[in-house]
């Protein structure tokens, strides 16, 4: 189980040394640093203090090392445009993002295991098929089209909730949380739901699906042919024998939900990594685009490493396989 | 004479497909006492496990009971609720299906899946019911059960798990266990141990047991009696002996040709021409008329009941004494 988690995190570390290079390279392809940096009055011979100053003199491999140490300390260099450390913009950025990604996950989790696991025992029944109706559209309508959808009816038509922003906050040192305050709340509404349909489709009929294999299984029949209550038999049996594939997607996509917090947070204008992140891209904020690279790399590798040893908990089968290793 | 533990009368078990209703079990009778093994043998699809399904009450749709009536020890189970079905099943009823590897959920202790089958059914507190399910896996044959209790089904073999699988149909003491193919999965050196198993549990529990194989080997060593089935009905039914040795049916004659003999001369062996027919086209009179040597008109227009003969009953119109008579 050690040499299994060791091995894993060893592989972990490779991709993060991969997506490094990576982000590095950034700088180099992007165009000119010092460019982006000074105006256009800036003496050629200013220009070269400032190449000195920063080491871009210095050899490639000197370069990488640096950026590495300094990327493992968390230092990601100063934003061009905000003239901010990056590591500050993206810790005051990052609470909003994922608190918006959690909520969405466990949306998309709860109510996506609830209605998967409907439409499999009653597969004839009207809820069933109208689940099954929506979770198309789910599936194939894009997200700032579910989001702006939305916006015109809960905000402009009804004007229940707000379109945009994160409401009021409240700042644990320098974490902020909109979880505690009923404007904070009613703005994670829409960016939860319109973030977390896309998952809560998916895992429903993934769970559907599952659910519906595993109750032809004989395990159930003859769990039937015990007399265990029908309860027992659903929520013990099935559902437990669902839920390896339901953890992996659901882990997978996690990540994904980040990444993809990108088009939500710009619809609802919502402050977190994504906005940051588009806003870089539009003024080449090298800086932040490389460090959100990182970040978002370290969260996918991370999630994988524990979305493996979540299986192991689940399934005994591949404990047993993974402490004799083949 | 006591009250049979399993009485089945007319027995019908009907599919329904797009077009028609398919008749899977068409008239089946018999009866199981207390203590005795009645062996229930055919060809894949002549309705050997149906018939089990239908007296535990998991035959799932589109399938349906469609006639007759079944009862243990007099209570008639075939129209119970299925919240009163549900109490039968495990605590009446055990049943033991043929592929152990696939018997127990994967993810549980086999411990947890016996103190829960326990506790469903008896009024035991978690304690009890642990010390109940090591006793069950001594019964059964698993050495160290105090250890294996804690154990999961991947970490035991075939056999083994069959034996887990046995356990569990008896935690609650049955007066049925209906076992459905038990040693078919399972290598020819551990099916005679779980054969002797079944013979074992069921002589000292007095458990009436419905053992439904194709295996007449099986038959011969475990059953009283034994039903050989044909296209959804009895063909012959009667003591194990006599039906192996003197078969009256032309289906069984030709089932008990089919066997191999270590000791026997040097034989051809019986093999009966065609196949059994699909359920949607059984054929009128008796199914087996078209593949019967001794088939004569009236065995394509008329349905034959069984007729007792000795402790033996056969469904064939060569042994009612009528025809013979009208014949000659």
């Amino acid at each position: 189980m050690l040499a299994f988690t060791l091995r894993r995190a060893i592989q972990a570390v490779a991709v993060m040394i991969a997506v490094g290079i990576i982000a590095f390279s950034m700088f180099r392809f992007a165009g000119d640093p010092v460019n982006q940096m000074v105006s256009i009055d800036t003496s050629a011979a200013q220009r070269a203090a400032i190449r000195e100053s920063l080491g871009l003199n210095d050899p490639v491999l000197v370069q990488f090392v640096r950026y590495f140490v300094n990327a493992l300390q968390f230092k990601f260099g100063i934003s061009y445009q905000f003239r901010l450390p990056v590591a500050d913009l993206l810790k005051e950025r990052m609470p909003a993002t994922l608190e918006l990604a959690t909520c969405a996950t466990i949306l998309a989790m709860v109510f996506g295991i609830l209605m998967g696991v409907y439409s499999a025992l009653r597969r004839d029944s009207f809820l069933a098929k109208a689940f099954q109706a929506i979770s198309l559209i789910g599936i194939s309508l894009p997200t700032f089209l579910i989001g702006i959808l939305l916006i015109y009816l809960f905000s402009v038509t009804l004007g229940w909730l707000p379109s945009f922003g994160r409401g009021e906050v409240v700042k644990f040192g320098w974490w902020s949380t909109g979880l505690l305050t009923i404007s904070g709340l009613k703005a994670l509404i829409m960016p939860s739901i319109t973030l977390g349909l896309f998952q809560m489709t998916l895992i429903m009929r993934l769970v559907r699906a599952e659910m519906l294999e595993v109750m032809r299984t004989d395990y159930i029949r003859f769990a039937r042919a015990r007399g265990l209550t029908t309860r027992a038999i659903h929520f013990g049996h099935a559902l437990k024998n669902t839920l390896v594939p339901v953890i992996t997607v659901t882990g997978l996509q996690f990540g994904s939900v980040i990444a993809f917090a990108i088009i939500t947070e710009t619809v609802f204008q919502w402050p977190g990594m994504g906005l940051l992140f588009v806003q870089a891209v539009q003024n080449v904020d090298v800086p932040i685009m490389a460090a959100y690279l990182l970040m978002v790399s370290l969260i996918f590798v991370t999630i994988n490493l524990v979305v493996d040893i979540l299986y192991t908990i689940v399934d005994p089968r591949l404990r047993a396989t993974i402490s004799r290793p083949a | 004479m006591t009250e049979p533990v399993l009485s089945v009368r007319n027995l019908q078990v009907e599919f329904k497909t797009r077009r028609h209703a398919l008749r899977a079990i068409d008239g089946v009778s018999f009866d199981i006492t207390k203590g005795e093994v009645l062996g229930v043998v055919g060809e894949s699809g002549a309705g050997k496990s149906v018939t089990g399904s239908a007296v535990i009450g998991l035959i799932d749709p589109p399938g349906r009971i469609a006639g007759g009536e079944i009862r243990l020890s007099g209570l008639r189970i075939d129209n119970l609720p299925p919240e009163e079905m549900r109490k039968i099943r495990g605590k009446r009823i055990g049943m033991i299906f043929q592929d152990p590897l696939t018997s127990l959920n994967p993810l549980y202790r086999i411990g947890d899946q016996i103190v829960e089958t326990i506790r469903t059914h008896l009024s035991l507190s978690e304690q009890a019911a642990r010390k109940r399910a090591i006793d069950l896996l001594a019964e059964v044959g698993i050495p160290a059960p105090e250890k294996r209790i804690d154990g999961y089904p991947h970490e035991f073999s075939g056999g083994m798990r069959q034996r887990v699988v046995i356990a569990l149909a008896i935690c609650a003491e049955p007066e049925l266990i209906i076992a459905d193919e038990p040693t078919t999965a399972l290598d020819v050196s551990v099916q005679a141990q779980i054969i002797a198993l079944i013979r074992r549990l069921g002589r000292d529990h007095g458990t009436a047991v419905m053992l439904v194989t194709h295996d007449m080997g099986v038959i011969a060593e475990t059953c009283d009696r034994v039903a050989v089935m044909y296209s959804g009905r009895i063909a012959e039914i009667g003591p194990v002996q006599d039906v192996i040795k003197s078969p009256l049916h032309p289906y069984a004659k030709g089932l008990m040709g089919a066997i191999p003999t270590l000791t026997g001369e040097d034989h051809r062996l019986v093999q009966i021409p065609g196949a059994m027919p699909r359920l949607s086209a059984i054929p009128p009179g008796c199914p087996f008329n078209p593949r019967c040597d001794a088939a004569f008109d009236r065995c394509r227009v008329e349905r034959p009941e069984p007729l007792a003969r000795g402790a033996q009953a056969v469904a064939c119109h060569l042994y009612d004494i009528k025809v013979t008579d009208n014949a000659a």
